[in-house]
């Protein structure tokens, strides 16, 4: 065992303890506050991975964004202020939602298991600047340009509709009663 | 040096933790949370496979960009949907949302 298995194994648990956190909480703010933990702790994993510029942008998209939208809307919908109870957390399927999961990683653990050893090691070391090649290819013909536009329509259209369900179509709801 | 089964079993953990979280949970925010914990899980696998088994090239990194934005619009959709039926019915809870229209 060598430090950075160490530290690998200690990232990796407590991400898992905060996702269990995530799933399990009663209150949902305390789920989203642990969602940022378990957010960091993907980043520290991308970072090991040498995938710096990942870790940078998981900071900044997921924790930065994400999960602070997760955030403010868990505090805008909540029935009553004052109401310091919580409503049971799961839903009545909650065994088979465990069973499904408990199968669901057996099956990814199979997989796992069988898989070719030989291939488990790094063999070339990272002595290219993977950033610059992948910008170089996002706006390249040859490369990633057409999967670059069309995801980034998808996002365009995904926030217009957004603004739409939340502002403008409330109001015409409004209009209508 | 690491082996790459233990970044597979790891993020195969936290893809089950939040296929879970997706599947038992009642608050529609909840929800989206643990679909965030699937799509990191697969994050850390396309990266993993980028950096052991295909570290020359760049495909891994274009999958990877495509699922932080799909990851974006679906939570900026899911979050204006819960919003939008929160003002009109006052909850959030997955199994009180069961029409279409009210």
């Amino acid at each position: 065992m060598t430090p950075i298995q160490y530290f690998f194994l200690f990232t990796a648990g407590f991400t898992l303890l905060a996702a269990l956190g995530v799933v399990t909480r009663r209150n949902v703010v305390h789920s989203a506050l642990l969602l940022v933990v378990a957010l960091f702790g993907v980043a520290v994993t991308f970072a090991i991975l040498e995938a710096g510029f990942w870790a940078v942008f998981q900071v900044l998209v997921y924790i930065g964004a994400i999960a602070i939208l997760m955030i403010f809307m868990v505090m805008l919908t909540r029935r009553n202020v004052a109401d310091e109870t919580y409503p049971e957390p799961f839903n009545d399927n909650m065994r088979l939602a465990f069973l499904a999961a408990l199968l669901v990683f057996g099956g990814l653990a199979l997989t796992i298991g069988g898989w070719d050893a030989a291939r488990e090691t790094m063999t070339v070391p990272l002595d290219y600047d993977a950033l610059r090649e992948f910008g170089r290819a996002m706006v390249s013909p040859d490369g990633y340009l057409v999967p670059f536009i069309l995801v980034s329509v998808l996002l365009l259209a995904a926030l217009v509709g957004a603004i739409y369900v939340a502002v403008l179509g409330n109001k015409s709801q409004e209009e209508r009663e | 040096m690491i082996p790459l089964s233990w970044y597979l079993i790891f993020s195969a953990l936290l893809f089950s933790i939040g296929l879970f979280g997706v599947l038992a949970r009642k608050n529609a925010i909840a929800i989206l949370m643990g679909v965030e914990l699937m799509l990191n899980a697969v994050n850390i696998n396309l990266v993993a496979f980028w950096r052991y088994i295909v570290p020359a090239t760049t495909e891994g990194w274009m999958f990877v960009a495509s699922v932080f934005v799909v990851a974006a619009a679906e939570v900026a959709v899911g979050l204006a949907l819960v919003y939008s039926i929160y003002r009109g019915r006052r909850t959030s809870s997955a199994d009180e949302i069961d029409l279409l229209k009210w």
